[in-house]
């Protein structure tokens, strides 16, 4: 049966605009779903559980979401709640979602999918052997791990989706799963719905005005068409099928639960100037494995930044800081004991190679360069007393011994400040299930808000 | 005669995290005969030594459809780990765009 998706936006957060959502809304589309996060802002979400997004953006947004909805008359799903799909962050989604259904007066059956998974379930599958390692893999362990989830697919959406929750706030998802669930249970063509469901995951991206967010795909059984809904935003076979190069290693494969998505044969042909049909995908079934992610806590930090102006020292900001970190874990070492293996202590010249690093192959002549400290250590108390203790040298050491004592610029006072914990991506490995709700878990709220009569 | 630069050819050189544990670059071109020219001009070997990378760990695809040479790698320092200083991989780019050709 075919089935036609709204997607508001790339994902919830970054804005979309109105008009076209309610282009959308007039279009009577089959469900409405949008994407909440992904690992792409890095592992301080997943690590501390928290979303990156502002609550009053992500809440005014849902409002707009909600309302279409509601006139709408079909689901709403939002999939990676919170920016990284742990529970709290759903919780924290579910937490707005009953605030606007009071303001708005709207009674609600709200599914929430979690997604965390215990150490334990992980442990057992790992003992079991349905944990595999994927390319390049860090060394498995589970241990000191702050927050795990697990990807859900299609199925754990339609699950959620069977309860008839007038809106589904999923945790951590595969970017495509939310939109690929309803066609896929209405039984349209398989290749085609994993391959719009990629498309259309960033919303108008894909399209000839990037930001204008909103897009409406239509599933069959041959294949999808998708079609932009901002004034003047156009589809065309170029645009769409340059989408599948983004933020994808291989752009012909992508690996869902229970199979991958080849798009080797698939044709892009233009319907007019603004929609495209794309048929020929395919989907290769395979064994039902759901992706982990997880994070850990790898130290606390606390920075530094100091600006070299004086043209001599400029010029030499390398052999300054060589000679100020051996001056400095020297006293390190003398004052608090501790040896260069037990923190870290890292200056990075901004102007010289602050991006790339020992990739840089370029060099200049900077008119000043910015020094950042960055001290990592094993409690933000030890991070911060390094910090202090560095705090004069940074400011004053000079270049030889002969030469008078110099002093740069902090931009600020304190010169340090402390970051709180350093998260690091700590799992890039599957794990197969036989059933795919095993890992994964629905709770139904009834929300009545109605004033009534 | 002034070496030119990949960057000068093309009409966009893009990188960006696939994931935390990869990145990817994409080499857009305007014209069909430009995009047959670097998929022999380009060498992998070369590529893979700018990233510091070994040239089997260098996945390389040439699409014609698109006029698109796209390279994925293991990142060099996972995202957002203590070494890292590009969390969106997006500057990585810089680096094949200025490559002499």
């Amino acid at each position: 049966m075919p089935t036609r998706v709204l997607v508001p936006s790339g994902v919830l957060g970054l804005g979309f605009d109105r008009k076209a959502l309610d282009r959308g809304v007039a279009a009577r589309p089959d469900i409405i779903c949008i994407d909440g996060g992904s690992t792409d802002s890095g592992p301080f979400s997943l690590g501390a559980g928290q979303s990156k997004y502002s609550r009053a953006a992500t809440k005014s947004e849902w409002r707009a979401l909600m309302q279409a909805r509601a006139q709408a008359g079909v689901p709403l799903v939002i999939g990676t709640a919170g920016t990284c799909g742990t529970d709290s962050t759903v919780d924290w989604m579910h937490d707005i979602t009953v605030e606007l259904a009071r303001e708005l007066g709207q009674d609600l059956r709200i599914a929430r999918l979690y997604s965390s998974q215990p150490v334990s379930r992980v442990a057992q599958a790992v003992a079991q052997g349905r944990v595999t390692p994927l390319s390049p893999a860090p060394d498995l362990r589970l241990d000191d791990l702050t927050n795990i989830v697990a990807l859900a697919g299609a199925e754990q959406i339609q699950a959620a989706l069977a309860t008839g929750a007038d809106i589904v706030i999923a945790g951590r998802t595969t970017d495509t799963a939310t939109i690929a669930a309803l066609p896929l249970l209405r039984g349209d063509a398989a290749g085609g719905v994993w391959h719009g469901a990629k498309i259309a995951e960033c919303g108008a991206l894909c399209s000839t005005n990037p930001t204008s967010g909103v897009i409406l795909v239509d599933f069959d059984g041959t294949g999808f068409t998708v079609e932009p809904l901002a004034e003047g935003a156009r589809c065309t076979p170029h645009s769409v099928s340059a989408h599948m190069l983004y933020e994808n290693s291989d752009p012909f494969r992508l690996f869902e639960p229970g199979g991958y998505l080849d798009v080797t044969g698939a044709h892009y042909s233009a319907l007019d100037d603004r929609r495209v049909r794309v048929q020929g995908s395919a989907w290769v079934p395979g064994p039902y494995t759901v992706k982990l992610e997880g994070a850990r806590i790898a130290g606390y930090q606390t920075t530094i930044l100091a600006i070299l102006r004086d043209a001599h020292y400029a010029r030499n900001a390398q052999a300054w800081v060589d000679r100020l970190t051996g001056f400095l874990q020297a006293e390190i070492h003398s004052r608090m004991e501790l040896s260069p293996g037990d923190y870290g202590l890292e200056f990075r010249l901004i102007g010289v190679n602050g991006a790339l690093g020992a990739l840089e192959n370029r060099s200049g002549d900077p008119v000043e360069v910015g020094v950042l400290g960055l001290i990592t250590a094993k409690t933000q108390a030890e991070a911060a007393e390094i910090g202090k203790l560095i705090n004069p040298f940074v400011l004053h050491y000079p270049l030889t011994d002969d030469e008078e004592l110099p002093t740069f610029a902090f931009p600020y006072s304190p010169a340090t400040t402390d970051r709180g914990a350093l998260y690091e991506f700590a799992l890039n490995h599957v794990m197969a299930l036989e059933d795919p709700m095993s890992a994964f878990r629905i709770e139904v709220t009834e929300i009545r808000a109605k004033v009534p009569a | 005669m002034i070496p030119t630069s990949l960057g000068d050819l093309v009409l966009k050189v893009r990188s960006k995290n696939a994931g935390p544990f990869w990145v990817t670059i994409d080499v857009f071109c305007d014209r069909r005969d430009v995009f047959d020219r670097l998929v022999s001009a380009l060498s992998t070997d070369r590529v893979a030594a700018l990233y510091q990378v070994a040239p089997d760990q260098l996945k390389r695809f040439d699409i014609p459809d698109l006029r698109v040479i796209k390279f994925s790698l293991p990142r060099p320092v996972v995202q957002g780990s203590a070494h890292d200083r590009d969390m969106h991989g997006a500057q990585y780019a810089a680096l094949l765009e200025e490559m002499t050709l």
